[in-house]
């Protein structure tokens, strides 16, 4: 408990947006004997994160000259250098849509999310790569997946269930708080554990809900039982759930429980709004992270089509893309690029939140893999070849960091399928798959580089 | 007895006892209803338009889940307004044009279960709560539970059952199954006993019918059609959801599941008794607002901020006001005047709010007022109002393309295609100082062939609304210089924004689009080739009725197939796949 309290007043004023600074003492009567693995022996949990922003880059000044280790950082991610040792950077690799229209803003980051093009603007992605990790490593976690976005907009969210359902994204953090660590949250430190007898009858009563969910199956047709089939699955999982709040939780040796915010932050896309937003949504996710509430997280800073907005200036970043002039001195699209380079700023506190918060003998990010991606290269011509990625952490020491990999091949070829690096994440999160991808997106080959 | 108690649907029916539940009977009530006295005078769907709309084909049966405002509502009706339904759902996409029709596809997630489990749990604390004595707020429980258990601490099954049934009938649109009560009564039993509260286990009973998928979906159950042998027709209760979330955006009430359960709705005489208790109920305003709300996009309000620094009269108050005008403006005209569809697009009269004020340039108002915009005002139709015109345009300035594609797209249900990916917008960056206006820079756009087959569509028309500004302020000039609204929509030129309207007004579009949208929103699913009969049938009684909505409504609801059920047509073919892998085209 005296733990608790310190971790509390070090941890003021995190919600607000301050990253956390302190290291935090490490419970070590959680810990083995080298830190890095539970006392009964059990390793610390991996978990994997996405992170989107929009509007891809300006090539000149993103793209690294350098390949390898000791590459510099250009000035538009500039902002990523307090991290640079967590990150890898991947250019010049390419999406392909095949027969399918390079649809703006959605071809490339389905194919990154999902590994097919889309065929049109209402076809839904299909099962993108957090979900497919999740079946993984999800484990005994309240949550699947914890999805969130900064733009205060629930449909601005790249995790798809399927076809035909979509996992919407957190918009307040103030209700994301209350969701991880409102009324259902069970502390895992806690020395005393009691079965809540609220549950137990909630448990009884989901039975009869199942019950009734498959006589209502027996009453539609064929082409809406699939979705019956899946409300029926998502039963189960609240019944796994139940059972898992029956049970005592694990301790979690980083766990902290941090008072609520005391006030939600206010909605808007001006780019101030959102950084504020992101930061705390960065910060719930680490203490969900610490306590063990999910292993898969998505945090989106922008919106594909980012409409993010800067005071005094009338384009939106999207809109700007195509009607900014071409900055006759630098030449490039500098209020474009301006918008670039806040989203970094963002990725590197996003990055160097899990960075700096303690775990074992490491960091949350030690354990972790950041899978990061966006929509377009170029937007202003909505190119999907020479994508930029980043991955960041070092997924329980599965990869190295601190690596900038082009894809580019040989001139005049084809690139390399940027979907390799969702196909490399997904193996080091010990998803068993052969190859991944449709069409000319489907790969079987790793990013070797990166491997340990 | 709190006000609340009275106000609520079940308070209602618990209020009064059986004998006058059963008075609530559409055709056995001796005390009818207001809603039902009102019917008895309605005039009845003219002869020769119910002529033409028999013997169409209906919909196939679908599974569609609850949108968020029939959630809301159906929880209003249940228990009372003040209790806060939440955001439980995951957004709608938008199909052919609705967000409705998106609910006959979309699928629940786990994470949306749980967050459902989390809202019910809300919703059941608020059912069951003790009131505060302090603040004299009456306990909810004692007005929203029939009966008070014999021991507080304590089962009471026979209290419970009581609740259980009379709740369930109206959250799953029909009466429980013994079985089902039994479930349930055995259940709160339960929780009554290990939780040492009456009343904590009625509340788990009531989280377990919120994530019920018999609450939270909307199934066309079927039955064999005696008048079409071999065929099939919506079974009572499941004709009285789809007519109640037509008319009201809400579940059945009491009256109208009393009707599907004696087979009324079944009848044609039955069905339009029905039909004008629906439409005499002050409940239809809610229907109508929620098929405008959706038809015109405005989930896209939540969502929609403008520049402080362009336009610091702007406020979210600002945006709230705008959606509720035009609401207000199309309630007034169609439901309370009965007025011609088209007219809303040449109408100068609206409500006015303090917050709208100022943009519009009049003076202040205490409260929303209805209000006349003068003959020489430019201000003319909806498309001149701020819900539309900020809608429309992008944070710091307006967009004559957006407000032409909207116009295109939601009004007249011709959709706009998207932008090539690879165009060059070398043209539009070159920063010509002398270029002012939106129309200059927009002439610039067009000299590339590419832009300009698109922008064709769109400019002419939204280029008629360019003094309006990105807030919907008027204005004359554009960065000093004049602005020309000069345009035309489908061969009708005008130079004024009301020749835009009446253009509008006169458009063979205009009309065939609201029905279609309509058709598709009350059979609850997009389009197929199976409604074209019923399109084609209603767009016609539509015109020989006058463009009255509120007899469109009572045309769909009452036609052959608004109930009959076809089987669905087969998937259109993909040709994406269809290219050989490895063929790799950037």
């Amino acid at each position: 408990m005296v733990h608790m309290m310190n971790r509390r007043r070090i941890l003021r004023g995190m919600l607000n947006g301050a990253a956390v600074s302190v290291a935090l003492p490490i419970l070590d009567v959680f810990l083995n004997a080298n830190g890095n693995a539970f006392a009964d022996g059990s390793p610390l949990p991996v978990r994997f994160g996405t992170w989107s922003w929009g509007l891809g880059l300006t090539k000149q000044i993103f793209v690294p000259k350098q390949t390898g280790a000791n590459f510099e950082l250009p000035e538009e991610i500039q902002a990523l250098a307090p991290v640079k040792q967590h990150i890898n950077l991947f250019t010049n690799f390419d999406g392909f849509r095949d027969a399918n229209p390079n649809l703006c803003h959605k071809t490339g980051w389905v194919i990154m999310r999902a590994g097919a093009a889309p065929a049109n603007q209402t076809d839904l992605p299909g099962e993108t790569i957090d979900v497919t990790v999740a079946k993984t490593i999800a484990g005994p976690t309240r949550f699947q997946i914890l999805t969130a976005t900064s733009t205060g907009n629930a449909r601005d969210t790249f995790s798809y269930q399927n076809a035909t359902s979509v996992n919407p994204a957190d918009i307040s953090p103030l209700q994301f708080y209350g969701k991880l660590f409102g009324g259902d949250f069970q502390n895992p430190n806690l020395p005393e554990f009691k079965p809540s007898p609220r549950v137990m009858v909630r448990k009884s009563v989901l039975s009869g809900v199942m019950d009734r969910t498959q006589d209502l199956t027996k009453k539609i047709g064929a082409s809406d039982k699939a979705r019956l089939d899946q409300y029926y699955t998502g039963l189960r999982e609240l019944e796994r759930q139940f059972d898992l709040a029956l049970t005592k939780p694990e301790p979690r040796a980083a766990c902290v429980v941090h008072p609520a915010p005391e006030e939600d932050a206010p909605m808007g896309l001006d780019v101030e709004l959102v950084t504020a937003r992101h930061k705390m949504m960065t910060d719930l996710m680490v203490l969900a992270a610490a306590c063990d509430q999910s292993r898969v997280f998505n945090l989106a800073f922008a919106a594909a089509f980012a409409a993010t907005t800067k005071k005094g200036y009338d384009k939106p970043h999207h809109t700007a893309t195509h009607e900014e002039p071409l900055d006759g001195v630098v030449g490039y699209q500098k209020e474009c690029s301006y918008f670039i380079r806040r989203q970094m700023e963002g990725l590197a506190y996003h990055i160097g939140a899990f960075a700096k918060f303690k775990e074992g003998d490491g960091t949350l990010l030690d354990n972790m893999l950041i899978y990061a991606t966006t929509d377009q290269s170029l937007a202003r011509l909505h190119q999907i070849d020479g994508l930029p990625m980043f991955t960041a952490g070092r997924a329980g020491g599965k990869i190295k960091t601190g690596l900038h990999i082009s894809g580019a091949t040989t001139a005049g070829q084809a690139g390399s399928p940027g979907t390799r690096l969702g196909y490399t994440a997904m193996k080091i999160m010990g998803v068993d798959l052969p190859s991944w991808g449709a069409q000319s997106n489907n790969t079987s080959k790793e990013i070797g580089e990166i491997l340990v | 007895m709190s006000v609340t108690f009275y106000h609520t649907r079940l308070g209602k029916i618990l209020r009064s006892g059986a004998a006058c539940v059963l008075a609530l009977g559409l055709l056995s009530c001796s005390e009818k209803a207001p809603e039902q006295k009102a019917a008895q005078t309605a005039p009845a769907a003219k002869s020769a338009s119910n002529a033409a709309l028999t013997g169409l084909k209906g919909a196939p049966a679908r599974v569609r889940r609850l949108t968020p405002e029939q959630y809301a509502n159906t929880l209003h009706y249940v228990f009372g307004d003040d209790i806060s339904a939440g955001q439980p759902f995951a957004p709608l996409a938008r199909t052919d044009g609705l967000l409705a029709s998106g609910a006959a596809s979309i699928s629940m997630t786990v994470g949306e279960l749980q967050q459902l489990q989390r809202n019910a749990s809300s919703v059941a604390v608020q059912i069951i709560d003790k009131g505060n004595a302090e603040t004299r707020l009456a306990p909810r429980r004692d007005y929203l539970i029939p009966c008070k258990p014999a021991n507080v601490a304590a089962a009471d099954d026979a209290c419970a059952a009581k609740f259980v049934k009379q709740t369930g009938r109206l959250l799953y649109r029909h009466p429980l199954s013994e079985a089902t009560i039994s479930k349930f009564v055995a259940d709160a039993h339960r929780g009554a006993s290990d939780l040492k509260d009456f009343y904590a286990g009625i509340g788990v009973v009531i989280e377990g019918m919120l994530i019920d998928p018999n609450v939270l979906l909307v199934a066309d159950t079927t039955e064999p059609d005696p008048q079409r042998p071999g065929q099939k027709r919506l079974d009572s209760y499941a004709l009285a959801s789809r007519l109640s979330f037509f008319l009201w955006d809400a579940a059945p009430d009491d009256a109208l599941l009393q009707a599907a359960e004696k087979g009324e709705l079944q009848t044609p005489k039955g069905r339009a008794r029905a039909i004008e208790m629906m439409m005499a109920s002050p409940r239809l305003e809610a229907g109508v607002r929620a098929f405008f709300d959706d038809m015109f996009g405005f989930e896209d309000f939540a969502i929609t901020t403008k520049d402080a620094t362009v336009y610091p009269m702007i406020t979210g108050q600002t945006m709230i006001d705008a959606r509720e005008q035009t609401l207000r403006t199309i309630v007034d005209l169609l439901v309370t005047q009965k007025g011609d569809y088209r007219d809303l697009y040449t109408t100068r009269h609206t409500f006015m709010s303090p917050y709208l004020a100022p943009i519009y340039q009049v003076r202040p108002t205490m409260g929303w007022v209805p209000f006349d915009f003068p003959a020489d005002s430019p201000r003319v139709g909806l498309l001149s109002q701020v819900s539309f015109l900020a809608l429309h345009s992008h944070p710091a300035r307006s967009s004559a393309t957006k407000r032409g594609k909207a116009l295109r797209e939601l009004l007249l249900c011709q959709p706009v295609p998207p932008p090539p990916p690879n165009v060059d917008f070398s043209a539009v960056e070159n920063p010509d100082a002398r270029l002012k206006t939106a129309r200059a820079r927009l002439e610039v756009h067009r000299t590339n062939p590419v832009c300009a087959g698109c922008h064709k569509i769109t400019d002419p028309m939204g280029l008629a609304l360019e003094n309006f500004d990105g807030a919907g302020r008027y204005r004359d000039t554009e960065k000093g210089e004049k602005v020309d609204i000069s345009g035309s929509l489908d061969g009708t030129n005008f130079n004024t924004v009301e020749g835009l309207g009446k253009a509008l007004h006169d458009h063979p579009a205009l009309p065939s689009c609201l029905v279609k949208r309509m058709y598709s929103y009350g059979t609850g699913g997009p389009l197929s080739t199976s409604d074209n009969s019923a399109v084609t049938a209603l767009t016609g009684a539509f015109a020989q009725d006058g463009y009255r909505v509120p007899d469109l409504m009572r045309m769909i609801a009452s036609s052959d197939a608004f109930t009959e059920v076809v089987d669905l047509p087969p998937p259109p073919a993909r040709t994406a796949g269809l290219t050989p892998t490895g063929v790799a085209v950037k």
